[in-house]
């Protein structure tokens, strides 16, 4: 990858598509996207159910590929890219959180944080303290031997932030990360992940469906049909 | 990185402890049951297969008529002392001879009575079925010609006599009463399950005179000398017997000529049938056994599914997460499998003892449940999740 990573945008699509079944079944959920996202950004993706915003955030998470058209993620065509490629920049760049936690049962909060470090290889002291650092930043690290069954949602949300963060990813890919909470919770979710955003400086693309979760972002994505509707900058709903 | 799959398998296998002892249950039964039962079954055959060496493996037998699987023994005469004298003077290579006429008579003393064996036979009956006298001695040749002497078995002595001394003591014999000279040392069970000891030995005339009323000889035991062949002894008992019950060329015999491994034979092939039957049990305890592990297995390929979707999203390599549930699949069968053969031959000994059968593994049969259990919890732990590593990590997270 000898590409100068600072002169090119963080994620890149060029005329993406995104085709799923063949034939009377096919389903066109990307119909050629453009779309940059630079460094730092706070974008939210929001559409109704079946306009490809999840498909595009899967293809940003590189954990689906492409029909037609280019992904370039910091300049480097993904096409090129093979599983355990993908696997890696997964590993190294991005951070997800998803709309039903995906935590590991049974499992501490802390061990469940540290599972990313482990892929890495990271000797057993240094995942520790970095685990418990992550559950810091969201607030859990007096929960860290509990299992998600002891957590309640938004705790085991937060739980999976610092899963996602524990790695210092670049990028963290949050797909409806409130959708299984009440608005309070919402609220206090949305909150780390502002903050994340403002003063750690990751970028952060959320997917959701909720306006008042979207007002957090500084850009909102609208997608209808496969397509981009509108893409507009706003004044975030940021607090403190 | 291995270490920490290691780890890794470990914590999968110890936070889910229901669904990992019901897979290393299946395991553990079916190589259990297959142990066990092979195992009991072997040490059954080497218990008969001993039982009928104890009877002396140089031994031959020689009786009228045909015996053997799908032959009724027929009307065929009895032997002669005549007979005896002949095989006696004629048959190189043997040790001793002797011959034997037996039934089954009440033996009385003071109050005491019970229904024993009794054999009218010669000194030489001792060499032959190698037995000794342990107090007291055997006949004279004096008493041979039909005094009424008699030797005693361990049973009858401990039965009738208790802890007092036998010798010189009258004992009734059926008809007749006898002065016990001697003592025999304890033989225990005979290969076909009678007690050996529950025997009165007395001289053969004194027997056929006085009990049976007749002069007949049931059976000629021929003890070859060491180093010389049987089956060499056996074709020559043949020819002569032939030649003196005046059977002609392409005539059946209208006797047998057995040696104990002959018989040994007759009866461990019975025992294989056995050993063989409780193995077919066994197999089907296996394959309960594997049947058990593939469901638990399946039950849990859901949940392990959103595992793998989890891991891969978090940025594990598809052969990393192969790695971990191989891993554990293996770990879990190993576990089972040592389990299993532990607690099979445990079970075997412990019948064992209780049925008193040695103790006889077979190691090819422990290799064998050992390595179907395994590839089976392998195998059903190891494919799901292979079908779950190839699905794009969305799919499988979520996977229903």
């Amino acid at each position: 990858m000898a590409v100068d990573i600072s002169s090119h945008p963080l994620i890149e699509f060029r005329t993406v598509t995104k085709v799923y079944g063949s034939g009377e079944a096919e389903v066109r959920a990307l119909a050629g996207v453009d779309l940059l996202v630079e460094r730092g950004a706070f974008v939210a993706i929001m559409g109704p159910s079946g306009s490809g915003k999840s498909t595009a955030m899967n293809i940003m998470g590189c954990l689906d590929v492409p029909s037609s058209g280019e992904y370039l993620f910091q300049g480097v065509p993904t096409r090129e890219l093979d599983q355990d490629e993908r696997a890696l920049l997964r590993r190294h760049m991005l951070g997800f959180v998803f709309q039903g936690f995906n935590l590991l049962a049974r499992t501490t909060a802390i061990e469940n944080v540290a599972l990313p470090l482990i892929y890495r290889g990271m000797p057993e002291d240094e995942r520790r303290r970095r685990s418990l650092h992550a559950l810091e930043q969201v607030g859990l690290a007096d929960r860290a031997q509990h299992t998600p069954a002891k957590l309640s949602g938004g705790q085991q949300q937060r739980v999976a932030i610092a899963r996602a963060i524990v790695t210092s990813p670049i990028v963290l890919l949050a797909d409806e990360p409130t959708g299984n909470l009440d608005t309070s919770i919402s609220r206090e979710i949305m909150n780390i992940i502002t903050r994340l955003n403002r003063d750690e400086g990751l970028t952060v693309i959320m997917v959701t469906h909720e306006e008042d979760i979207a007002a957090y972002a500084r850009r909102v994505i609208r997608f209808v049909d496969g397509k981009i509707e509108s893409d507009r900058q706003q004044e975030p709903a940021g607090v403190l | 990185m291995f270490s920490e799959t290691l780890k890794l398998a470990a914590q999968a296998i110890l936070r889910n402890p229901m669904r990992s002892s019901l897979t290393v249950l299946g395991i553990v039964i079916g190589v259990a049951a297959v142990i066990a039962m092979v195992t009991i079954g072997n040490g059954t055959t080497a218990k008969v297969t001993a039982e009928l060496g104890k009877l002396g493996s140089n031994m031959l037998f020689v009786m009228p008529g045909q015996f053997g699987p799908g032959r009724a023994s027929t009307q065929a005469k009895s032997f002669t002392s005549r007979d005896v004298s002949v095989v006696r003077n004629q048959i190189a290579g043997i040790r001793a001879v002797a011959p034997v006429a037996q039934s089954s008579a009440t033996i009385i003393f003071g109050g005491e009575s019970r229904s024993s064996s009794v054999v009218g036979t010669t000194a030489d009956y001792l060499i032959v079925r190698s037995w000794q006298v342990v107090a007291g001695r055997g006949f004279l040749e004096a008493e041979e010609r039909g005094s009424a002497v008699c030797m005693i078995g361990d049973t009858i002595k401990t039965e009738l006599f208790g802890s007092t001394d036998a010798l010189g003591q009258r004992i009734r014999v059926g008809k007749i009463s006898c002065e016990v000279i001697g003592v025999l040392s304890k033989k225990g069970q005979s290969g076909m399950g009678t007690d050996q000891d529950d025997t009165v030995i007395v001289p053969l005339r004194a027997f056929q005179r006085r009990i049976a009323g007749n002069s007949d000889i049931g059976t000629i035991m021929v003890a070859a000398r060491d180093g010389v062949s049987t089956t060499k002894v056996q074709g020559d008992l043949e020819r002569l017997m032939r030649e003196r019950r005046r059977i002609t060329a392409g005539e059946d015999d209208d006797f047998s000529v057995n040696d104990m491994t002959q018989i040994a034979e007759t009866m461990s092939g019975t025992t294989t049938i056995l050993t063989g039957l409780l193995g077919a049990v066994a197999a089907v305890s296996l394959l309960v056994g594997g049947i058990g592990i593939m469901n638990i297995m399946l039950v849990s390929v859901t949940e392990r599914t959103r595992e793998i979707g989890i891991r891969l999203a978090i940025g594990a390599l598809e052969r990393q997460v192969l790695t971990q549930f191989l891993v554990e699949a293996t770990v879990l069968a190993l576990f089972g499998g040592i389990v299993g053969i532990l607690l099979g031959l445990g079970l075997a000994y412990a019948v064992g003892v209780y049925l008193d059968v040695p103790f006889v593994t077979s190691p090819a049969i422990i290799l064998v449940a050992f390595a179907f259990s395994a590839l089976i919890g392998t195998g059903f732990g190891y494919f799901p999740a292979r079908q779950a590593a190839r699905l794009n990590p969305i799919e499988a997270l979520r996977h229903e």
